[in-house]
């Protein structure tokens, strides 16, 4: 296959950047994304030029780093799937793609595809646990769980933390993400007793951290790589509304 | 408290609440807006006495525009925090799988908007004595409209958007209120196409009738 | 000169950690707040420890070079967790898990250890239970668990394909609380690059800010390295593709024992290579083989496609040759197994370097639906990167690096010959013998860090109180970050024109060739003259662009690689030096006449403990000899 690349290069956070063309021959459908960048990467360096800085790691769709917008969609166009797990094969031959970083104002651009989202681990740290000290846990079983909450809790609790639902929201809002975490402690007994001071501590750090407003349009849960449902964020604004 | 108050969450419940409370409205309008099919213009103008001078609905009213005005206000509110909040935008438009009803919901709001402008100043400000015209003969004034071609296509423009507005408005308050339900929500679905389509077409076919077979 | 002394209690097995725990010193809690203690790495076992240790009242300092802890490796772990929970009512004990621990790892873990795992293996669960973890249940709302890794009872806990991210969001959540209380400070994007000794006692590390590149000091009383295992060694492997052995390493030059370093278990469900320029191999979970059966064609090159090939063409192997556990031997035997056919040239695919897992009788006799619940997103993961459904097609499967039992050597205390250095997690040595239990790295990650770590600790920590906090500006920083930017700016100065990644792809090619599923001396003596030309190599002709002020992935890499091409040939060495076959190792020279492993426990049953003596000596080997006091020695068979 042969690709043509359009990608965001950017030195630093307080650098401007701009788009760089690249041309690959040799792409083989069955390489994923990221190998495609790999082989652009090592010709790069290879003629001693900086390679695209991404984020990426265990390359096998759960660690959540890597993600990219690429021709209009985070992820890519297929759904379901994270930029580690994308195959060049939905790719065309001779075809462009344009890769540029998740835009939101609270993931500011580090370096190239390379963007800061420790606004989502702001937003666990002010709330996203269950108060329990090592050593304080009841035996398993003592706390029974139904177990359609636990398995409801249990779809809530496979986000990956990617922020693919902040970079498709045309408002960049974080609500299916906070909302996935909400739900899974909500729906959980062991999750209710401090359940009011969780969500109001989560909402009020997530508009701290500059996150839109949502407008239910349901583009997070089209591009959620885990195909997180909408039904969390009306639980978590019912959640929301109990808390008063 | 302050800062609950005016959370994302909170800014939207005042948004949805005011909202659902016009969509109550709709329908009481469009009644009263039927009767302008009857040749007869004595009962038009009398429910129109009456919706101007009853102290009941006088308080009625007052919430009502408090609920209009609130929710453009948090429209507009929410709607500039949105855009704040991707300052450095994507080169590549955004192709992910959305609901252009809602996506589009504050520019079909803001057509309604120049709508109700125009319509304030036909009858309400008159009805009020803030513009000069004939407060007791809004029967006439509103077959005289709808008689201007000009007008008429406004108005069914801005009816259409209004039907994808409500289309959207009916789910996403829903939403936002935290009402969800694995059986229920499919219903209101249903029941919000079923609104949207009625109520702007209720309004259309009165204009169109009195424009051409009146 | 170290000494290996493992510090273990005496007593009968089940009452040793309790001795211990009823003997060991206490800090008070006014001391607490005075002691700092670093942990590098946020899994199961790090953000574990950095939650309990910082709600027992310590100032912990805690580093991960992801962006997030949440992150960490330990996300990946897909089949589930073990504890001796009894809850099936099927005969299981906190023995019986020792044991099954003990015989997998083929007799070369130490006994109270492995006991001491099985035995907080139960408050691990209640502890995950806690903090919400959504395990599966069963409709009266008690646990549910499933069987796992061959072994004759159900105790495995699991939240369907991705047991390790609920686990470490669980570990993420209650280190998120300690950072709100203010007691964990976390430190994301930073590598260590070296570790501080003061009068012989660790004292702090040296770290890389990724982002800005600046190098920056941080002192402790104590360090926890839970850094994970080294199994990227093989360039492609189920791990993380930037997860490394740097920081084990660095604490290896620095006089930490390494133990066992040649025990790498090769997990043998993993979607096969499919092409030249492939990054990663994805684990297919283990659990398939509770129902896929393993095949290759009985005829050498035989074109035809899968399901063409009629039954009696076909030859399971693994049924042929272990009739008593067939498809669910343990996983360095399958393996192996998968090797020896592949080897003989019947593998299957473009390479023939796979074999065939077939779910076409289990769909046939359980129903396309009941599959489907037990495996679906596993299926679904397989057709996303391989474009084959396994639905209708056997899936392609291949043995890869994965998990590696051999890592820093630790005594009874989890502390590694560095006093006031610990290890944790995978990172250490301890508990897996020479191959590890399916479901049982977490069990011991977390138990480590939940359980363990903050016992022993306070009990160095406790002769610690006296101790000043640590100033950075201290002579023994300032040397260890003048060595530190040097290496850096000599990996910049070579100016070469290979990238770091192609030298650690020939690097993987040659450890999976000679110190791979086989070994044998004269490939082992091979492996170690293509290391040191490799070295060579890469020390003369690597690239790195850019410079060190910045963010600079492919200096971050060439670190790494330089430490993998060093550690490398330490397990060769060791490989070399185990003549023996026991769990994941295997040398071809100690075999049965039908192919099987062959132990020798009269020489070597013990723990190799290697020693660095220096950039150009020979590593010193110290041997900590196993004493099974409790158990008989076997002969491992699955037959």
């Amino acid at each position: 296959m042969r690709i043509k690349l359009k990608i965001w290069r950017q030195k630093d956070a307080v650098s401007k950047g701009s788009f760089a063309t690249y041309e690959l021959d040799n792409i083989s459908p069955e390489m994923s994304f990221l190998e495609m960048l790999d082989a652009l990467n090592k010709s790069l360096v290879e003629k001693s030029l900086e390679p695209v800085a991404f984020d990426h790691d265990c390359r096998e769709g759960i660690c959540g780093s890597c993600g990219m917008y690429i021709n209009g969609y985070p992820h890519g166009p297929v759904k379901g799937l994270t930029t580690c797990h994308l195959s060049m094969r939905y790719f065309k031959d001779g075809e462009t793609i344009v890769i540029e970083p998740w835009r939101a104002k609270a993931f500011p651009v580090i370096k190239d595809l390379i963007v800061d989202r420790s606004a989502f681990d702001k937003i666990m740290i002010a709330g996203g646990f269950i108060s329990v000290s090592a050593g304080a846990a009841p035996e398993a079983n003592s706390v029974n769980v139904r177990k359609k909450n636990s398995d409801a809790a249990f779809d809530s609790s496979i986000c990956i933390g990617c922020g693919a639902c902040v970079a498709s929201c045309k408002n960049a809002s974080a609500m299916l993400f906070i909302s996935a975490k909400i739900s899974q402690y909500s729906l959980m007994p062991q999750g209710r007793p401090e359940a009011k001071e969780r969500v109001m501590s989560m909402v009020s750090e997530m508009d701290k951290q500059g996150f839109g407003n949502c407008s239910n349009t349901g583009a997070c849960e089209s591009q959620c790589p885990k195909q997180i449902k909408l039904v969390n964020i009306a639980r978590l604004n019912r959640e929301y509304f109990k808390a008063f | 408290m302050n800062k609950v108050l005016y959370s994302s969450i909170s800014k939207k419940f005042v948004m949805a609440l005011a909202g659902s409370f016009l969509l109550l409205f709709l329908p009481v309008h469009l009644g009263i807006n039927l009767l302008l099919l009857r040749e007869d213009p004595a009962p038009f103008n009398q429910a129109a006495h009456f919706m101007a001078t009853f102290p009941l609905v006088k308080i009625v009213e007052i919430v009502l525009l408090a609920a209009i005005a609130v929710h453009i206000i948090w429209g507009i509110i929410l709607q500039i925090q949105n855009w704040m909040s991707r300052p450095v935008r994507y080169n590549v438009r955004n192709r992910s799988e959305t609901s252009a009803f809602s996506k589009f919901a504050f520019w079909t709001g803001g057509t309604i908007l120049i709508f109700l402008v125009i319509h304030f100043f036909n009858f309400y400000f008159i009805k009020l004595g803030l513009v000069e015209g004939n407060a007791d003969n809004f029967y006439s004034v509103a077959h005289q409209l709808f008689r201007i071609k000009g007008y008429l296509i406004l108005y069914l423009v801005c009816f259409f958007l209004l039907g994808i507005h409500l289309y959207h408005a009916f789910q996403s308050a829903c939403q936002t209120l935290g009402l969800n339900h694995r059986i229920w929500t499919p219903v209101v679905k249903l029941f919000s196409l079923i609104y949207a389509l009625l109520i702007p077409s209720g309004f259309a076919y009165i204009a169109l009738s009195i424009c051409f077979f009146n | 000169m170290i000494t290996l002394n493992a510090k273990i209690p005496d007593g009968p097995l089940e009452e040793k950690w309790t001795r211990y725990k009823n003997s060991a010193r206490l800090v008070s809690p006014a001391n607490k707040k005075k002691l700092d203690i670093i942990i590098v790495g946020t899994g199961l076992s790090g953000a574990g420890a950095a939650s309990s240790l910082g709600e027992l009242g310590y100032n912990i300092k805690i580093f991960c070079y992801q962006d997030s802890p949440r992150r960490a490796h330990s996300v990946a772990a897909q089949g589930g967790i073990n504890a001796a929970k009894n809850y099936k009512n099927d005969g299981d004990s906190t023995f019986r898990l020792f044991y099954d621990m003990i015989k997998g790892g083929d007799f070369r873990a130490r006994e109270a250890n492995v006991y001491r795992a099985a035995e907080v293996s139960n408050l691990v669960i209640d502890h995950y239970s806690a903090l919400g973890v959504p395990f599966a249940r069963e409709y009266g709302g008690t646990l549910d668990t499933r069987s796992f890794g061959g072994v004759q009872v159900s105790r495995t806990f699991y939240s369907k394909g991705q047991t390790g991210q609920q686990c470490l969001l669980g570990a993420y959540s209650s280190l998120n609380r300690q950072i709100k209380a203010g007691t964990v400070t976390m430190f994301p994007r930073r590598e260590m690059l070296d570790i501080v000794l003061i009068d012989g006692k660790a004292r702090g590390i040296i770290t890389r800010n990724l982002i800005t590149g600046a190098i920056e000091r941080h002192t402790a009383h104590a360090v926890i390295l839970a850094t994970g295992g080294y199994g990227t060694v093989f360039y492609l492997s189920t791990l993380a593709v930037n997860s490394n052995a740097s920081a084990a390493w660095k604490a290896y030059r620095k006089g930490a024992a390494f133990a066992n370093p040649s025990f790498v278990q090769i997990h043998p469900t993993s979607i096969p290579q499919l092409n030249d320029f492939q990054s990663k191999l994805t684990l297919m979970s283990e659990s398939l083989r509770n129902d896929g059966r393993v095949w290759v064609p009985k005829q050498k090159g035989d074109t035809r496609k899968a399901n063409d090939i009629p039954e009696e063409d076909r030859d399971y192997y693994l049924e042929r040759r272990y009739p008593a556990f067939g498809n669910l031997v343990p996983r360095d035997v399958a393996s192996r197994a998968a090797k020896e056919r592949c080897d003989a040239g019947f593998g299957v695919g473009k390479t023939g370097l796979a074999v065939n897992l077939d779910f076409r009788d289990a769909i046939k006799k359980q129903g396309k639906k009941a599959i489907e619940e037990k495996y679906g997103n596993l299926f679904e993961m397989y057709k996303a990167i391989t474009n084959i459904d396994p639905y209708d097609e056997p899936m392609r499967i291949y043995p890869a690096g994965h998990y590696t039992m051999g890592g820093l050597w630790v005594d009874y205390e989890l502390m590694t010959t560095i006093p006031g250095l610990f290890a944790i997690g995978e990172s250490n040595f301890s508990d897996h013998g020479a191959n590890r239990l399916g479901a049982s790295s977490l069990m011991q990650a977390a138990g480590d860090g939940y359980f363990i770590i903050p016992y022993t600790i306070t009990n160095y920590l406790a002769g610690e109180i006296r101790t000043q906090r640590i100033e950075p500006d201290r002579s023994e920083f300032d040397e260890a970050e003048k060595a530190v930017r040097e290496r850096i700016k000599r990996l910049l100065s070579i100016k070469g024109k290979q990238t770091a990644s192609s030298f650690h792809k020939r690097l993987g090619k040659i450890m999976w060739d000679h110190c791979g599923m086989v070994r044998n001396g004269d490939g082992l003596q091979k492996a170690l003259s293509l290391i040191h030309e490799l070295r060579n190599e890469f020390w003369n002709d690597l690239i790195i662009p850019g410079s060190d002020e910045e963010l600079n992935q492919e200096l971050e890499k060439a670190g790494r690689v330089a430490d993998f091409i060093d550690l490398a040939e330490l397990m060769v060495t060791d490989a070399l030096d185990r003549k023996e076959s026991c769990g994941a190792h295997f040398r071809e020279e100690s075999q049965t006449s039908d192919g099987e492993a062959k132990r020798n426990d009269d020489d070597f049953a013990y723990v190799a403990a290697w020693e660095f003596k220096g950039e150009d000596n020979r590593p010193q080997l110290h041997k900590e000899h196993l004493k099974f006091e409790f158990v008989e020695l076997k002969e491992r068979s699955y037959k």
